[in-house]
Parts: structure tokens; C-alpha cells; sequence
């Protein structure tokens, strides 16, 4: 039996998505009105909405008490890097447990998965000593390594999930064909898998981008990323929420647009093999 | 040349045996249809001379040099599957390619010879078409152009025609056996469906639990199989098998009597029962016909015209020069 969807319901469907969704963005677009505000128009009660004075201040001040420019390279690296890293140990991995599967893949997985239920708090103590005793403090190799090995699991999970959706009678087809191991990744696993791929790529790289424990504990002026900058203007000594808007609102930035551009992959990721 | 020997191979999954020892020899040139009902073990024994799944044990060879350990891309065979598992991402004319290019031959060589393999299985005007837009006819096609391309020592076909509906089934047999016949290249196809292996085989291999129950041309298998089970199993509709004082008269634990040998009639014969099922094929008539105290069911083949009807007492007359006896061990007794 088919439904029939009429354009009354179909209106107020639209309407409640449409709402749902300023619901979700109201936290951003309220930094992003509070970051053109004067410092006493932001604290202002009862809230003002759109009628105070529009001013560029506050990003003037920032940039001139920080350089942005760091903070965003860091950010950048950090994000970056453990992505890539994540990628080249997680593709081999993925794949085995994919194809060649054995008694303990299953295990593995779930094993691999439950050290993201662990409170990352419980083990800052040990890898906070490890990194005074390699001297990794402050640096961007260590947060590289540390982003890694956190979005490790859901890097391999989300491949593992998308090589599962290739039939492995098609790779079994490429080696029938006289396609050896590379020329069968290569040619035949890569293309078929690459929107999962990017996904994953996408999806690791926000999730290091906005990471704020780990990266706010290890770091300190070196290798500080974005997410120190913004933690950097919420001081005990006073409020400064135009300031600090401002700030996050810079640090959010580059990856909103990245997520607007690319928001079609994203929901394809995060999707994929649900409706088949 | 396509000749595959197969010497006491064994194959394990686990604790698990699939193929106890087993030998066989495909000789350069036949069309070998593997058949046995689902979990005979037909498609591992492909899968092993394809070499996607090792052996256990025992040796395999093609054309006289040891493939046992030779991975598939080296064997030098190709192979059909029963998914088309084509490239989903590539053109047909890229997956029909796919094979010379990873033998790095020469462009030119390999578009003369997808043009040509295109113009043999009527692709051509599909080759820049991607098997998405394909009907599951046309992509059989190019599963079977991806593996003509290449000139293999021997073809594997597993299960090739089974996700096609049976009109469609019945075409691209009939095109795979007029393949073999213009090429002569040696052809494993593996089905479940013994119309398929008695119709396109030059020889029959009959599997049970991985075990070869006989070995021989369609026509051997069906005038004189070696046991029971291939008796049941060869032929449509299936033997009869009547054990007891019937079976006893013949010096037989049990006997088999095929549809087609026996006579139905209103006017006598050494058997009588109540037809119970007729079904009219136009040509044939099939009776299904209880109470004749020597089986649940016997089952005749008779003439389309023939119109007796549900409850009608009817005479069965067997002809006594095709009955096939079977000892208590359901084996042949000549």
C-alpha cells in the first residue's frame, strides 16, 4: 500500500524540519550576533536580538591580542595529520577485517569501540607522563599522535562498515581477471569505496577539529590549536562574551564552510548502508 | 589447451570436511557440468580450481604444470560468477578491458579485441553504458565478454543463469553452448538444475556432500546410474522408487522405474491407483497417482491427450526392460 503524502502534510513537514533545524543552529548564530555586539549589549537583559550596534571591534581586539593565524595552522595540523595517519593505518586494517575475516574480528571490533566509552579524563594522568618522559608536551607531533589513536576506532569502524557493502565477489572477480593485490585495490576497491572514504576523512577531521580535552591539556603555546584560542578568552578575570564569540565564532569558521560544502557526503557517510 | 586434473583433493573448513579426497579429470576441450543439490560442495570444488579458496590437501594441475599453489590471477582461467560481480564503477567496455589491461597489453590490441568480443555477445551498442543500466540478460553478457577476452586455458561458470527468470534462462544456455562450440575451450559450469547439466554437458559430475557419485555423459547417467541417488537426481520429473514384494520380484531391495516408462490406462495393466494430480503441459501430461500400494506416489509421463481426471482408478503398466534395481545399499545392480 502506498501512502499518500499530500502538500498539506508535506508543509508541515518542511516547517517542522525547518524548525528543528534553526533549533540545533540557534547556539551558533547566537555566538555569531553576540560577536558583533559591544561587550555591555552582550550581556544585555533582556537579550537583544538584531537592533544593537553592529561593530567589528571585538575581531580587531582579538586579532590583536592573538595571532589567529597560529592557532588555525595548528589546527590544521593536528586535524590534518591524525586524519591522514588514522586513514593509512585504519585502510589495511578495515580491509582485513572486512575480507579476510577470522574468529576474532567481531571481538577485535567491539574491543577496539570500547575504549571510546572510556572517560578520556581517566587516562590523562598516564599519557600525560608519558609525554613529559618523551617530550611531547606542547607539541604537534604528540596531539597528532594522541587524535589518532582516539578517532582510531570509529576511523576503522566506518571503513570497515563501508568495505562490508563492496561484494567480495567482485574483488574475487579482479583476481580471476589476473588483477594482483595492489591493481585489486587499486583499480577496483578504491573507486568503489571512495565516497565512504571521504566521508570518513570528513567526519575524523571535524571530530579532531572541535576535540577540546586532549588538546587543551597537552598543549600550551606551541601547539595550541583553535580550541585553545577560544578557551584562552573565557577568563576568570571578567566577562568578555563579545570577545569570546568573536573568537569562536573564528575558530568555527573554516570548518563550518568545510561542512557546508560538503554537507551532501557527509549525510551520504553517515547513511551509508542504512537504505540499500 | 584446458586440461585439469584434480588429485585426492580435500578441502576443510575448520573441523569441518567439505571435499573428503576426491579426483578428477577435466579433459582440454569438454564442457564439465558440476551438479548437486545445494551444499554438495559444487561451488568450493570450483572455487578450489579457480584457486579463491586453498585446498586442504592434494595437488591440482592445468595443462600438466602444478597450479596447486598458484594464485588465480596466474592460473590462466576465467571466470563467471553468479552475481555478474561486474565493475560498477567502469563502462562495459572498461570491464570487458579489465583483463587485457592488467596483462598490459597494447590499446590497440585490446580495443580490436573488445570490439570484436562486444560484436560476438551483441554489446556493442552498450559499450559505454555502465552495468547499472543494464537488464540482467545484457550483464551476463559482458560477464561472459570479461571472460572471453582474455583466451582462457578454461572457463568456470558458477551458477551463471540462476538470477535470470526462465525465459531468459533458457536463451543464454542455449548462447553458452553455441560459445563452446565455436571456441572448444574447456568449460566447468556448476548449477543446481539438472536440466541445465543434461542439456549443455558433455559430461556430468553428480555431487553429494562432496563426494562424486558418478561421472559420466548425460545420457550414461540417466540410462544406468550407478546408485540411487543419481537416479533420483538426473531425470524430470524423478525416478519412482518402489521397495517391498514389487522390488523382491525383480531380486531388488528396491527398484526405480522412470515417469516415461510407464503406461497409464483404463483397461489393465499389473499396477492400479487413483490418479490424485494431473498436470497438462500441452505436450505432456503428468499424473501423480496414489493408493497403489507400492509408494506414496507414482508418478507417469504420459501423452498431452491423455485426459483422465482427479479420483479416476486407473492401470500402470512399467516397461520391464528399463527397470533400474538397487541393492539394500541403493547401489546398481547390473
Amino acid at each position: 500500500m502506498a501512502r499518500s503524502v499530500t502538500t498539506r502534510r508535506k508543509m508541515i513537514n518542511t516547517a517542522l524540519a525547518w524548525g528543528i533545524g534553526l533549533l540545533i543552529f540557534f547556539p551558533i548564530l547566537w555566538t555569531i550576533l553576540t560577536s558583533f555586539k559591544t561587550e555591555a549589549q552582550a550581556i544585555a537583559n533582556p537579550p537583544i536580538f538584531l537592533n544593537f550596534d553592529w561593530t567589528l571591534e571585538n575581531y580587531a581586539v582579538v586579532q590583536e591580542r592573538s595571532d589567529y593565524m597560529k592557532f588555525l595552522w595548528n589546527s590544521v595540523i593536528i586535524a590534518g595529520g591524525s586524519t591522514i595517519l588514522g586513514i593509512i593505518i585504519a585502510v589495511p586494517a578495515a580491509w582485513s577485517m572486512a575480507f579476510v575475516p577470522s574468529k576474532a574480528t567481531k571481538d577485535i571490533l567491539l574491543w577496539m569501540l570500547s575504549t571510546k566509552m572510556l572517560p578520556a579524563v581517566g587516562v590523562l594522568y598516564p599519557i600525560y607522563l608519558l609525554f613529559v618522559e618523551l617530550g611531547l608536551l606542547d607539541s604537534r607531533a604528540g596531539l597528532v599522535i594522541v587524535m589518532m589513536l582516539i578517532n582510531l576506532p570509529i576511523i576503522v569502524w566506518m571503513l570497515y562498515t563501508y568495505f562490508k557493502e563492496i561484494p567480495g565477489e567482485i574483488l574475487e572477480a579482479a583476481r580471476m581477471d589476473g588483477a594482483e593485490l595492489k591493481e585489486e585495490i587499486l583499480y577496483v576497491l578504491t573507486p568503489m569505496a571512495v565516497p565512504g572514504i571521504a566521508s570518513t576523512i570528513l567526519l575524523n577531521f571535524i571530530l579532531a577539529w572541535n576535540e577540546a580535552f586532549w588538546t587543551l591539556n597537552l598543549t600550551a603555546v606551541d601547539a595550541a590549536p583553535l580550541t585553545a584560542f577560544i578557551a584562552s578568552y573565557s577568563s576568570p578575570e571578567g566577562l568578555f562574551y563579545a570577545k569570546l564569540s568573536a573568537a569562536s565564532t573564528m575558530a568555527i569558521a573554516p570548518i563550518l564552510i568545510l561542512g557546508w560544502f560538503s554537507q551532501k557526503q557527509l549525510v551520504r557517510g553517515l547513511t551509508f548502508g542504512a537504505v540499500k | 589447451m584446458g586440461r585439469i586434473v584434480l588429485e585426492k583433493v580435500t578441502k576443510s573448513f575448520g573441523a569441518t570436511e567439505v571435499i573428503p579426497p576426491l579426483d578428477l579429470t577435466i579433459e582440454d576441450g569438454e564442457f564439465t557440468v558440476f551438479v548437486g543439490p545445494s551444499g554438495c560442495g559444487k561451488s568450493t570444488l570450483l572455487r578450489l580450481i579457480a584457486g579463491l579458496e586453498d585446498v586442504s590437501s592434494g595437488q591440482i594441475s592445468i595443462d600438466g604444470q602444478d597450479a596447486t599453489i598458484v594464485p588465480p590471477a596466474k592460473r590462466g582461467l576465467a571466470m563467471v560468477f553468479q552475481s555478474y560481480a561486474l565493475y560498477p564503477h567502469m563502462s562495459v567496455r572498461k570491464n570487458i578491458a579489465f583483463p587485457l589491461r592488467m596483462a598490459k597489453l597494447d590499446q590497440a590490441e585490446i580495443d580490436k579485441r573488445v570490439a570484436s568480443a562486444a560484436s560476438v555477445l551483441n554489446l556493442s551498442d552498450y559499450l559505454d553504458r555502465r552495468p547499472g543500466q543494464l537488464s540482467g540478460g545484457q550483464r551476463q553478457r559482458v560477464a561472459i565478454g570479461r571472460a572471453i577476452v582474455r583466451e582462457p586455458a578454461a572457463f568456470l561458470f558458477d551458477e551463471p543463469l540462476s538470477n535470470l527468470d526462465a525465459a531468459l534462462r533458457v536463451g543464454m544456455r542455449l548462447e553458452i553452448s553455441e560459445l563452446h562450440e565455436r571456441l572448444k575451450t574447456t568449460m566447468i559450469y556448476v548449477t543446481h538444475d539438472q536440466v541445465e547439466a543434461m542439456t549443455m554437458a558433455d559430461k556430468i559430475v553428480v555431487l553429494r556432500a562432496g563426494n562424486i557419485e558418478q561421472v559420466g555423459s548425460p545420457l550414461e547417467l540417466y540410462h544406468t546410474p550407478r546408485n540411487q541417488f543419481v537416479a533420483g537426481f538426473i531425470g524430470s520429473p524423478k525416478m519412482n522408487f518402489i521397495a517391498g514384494d514389487e522390488a523382491a520380484k525383480h531380486g531388488a531391495a528396491s527398484i526405480g522405474i522412470r515417469p516415461e516408462h510407464i503406461t497409464v490406462s483404463d483397461d489393465g495393466g499389473p499396477w492400479s491407483g487413483v490418479v490424485s494430480v494431473s498436470e497438462h503441459l500441452g505436450s505432456d501430461t503428468f499424473f501423480h497417482i496414489h493408493d497403489t500400494g507400492l509408494a506414496d506416489t507414482i508418478t507417469v509421463r504420459a501423452d498431452g491427450e491423455v485426459g483422465f481426471r482427479h479420483g479416476d482408478r486407473v492401470h500402470l503398466t512399467p516397461r520391464d526392460d528399463v527397470i533400474h534395481r538397487f541393492d539394500r545399499n541403493g547401489l546398481r545392480i547390473a
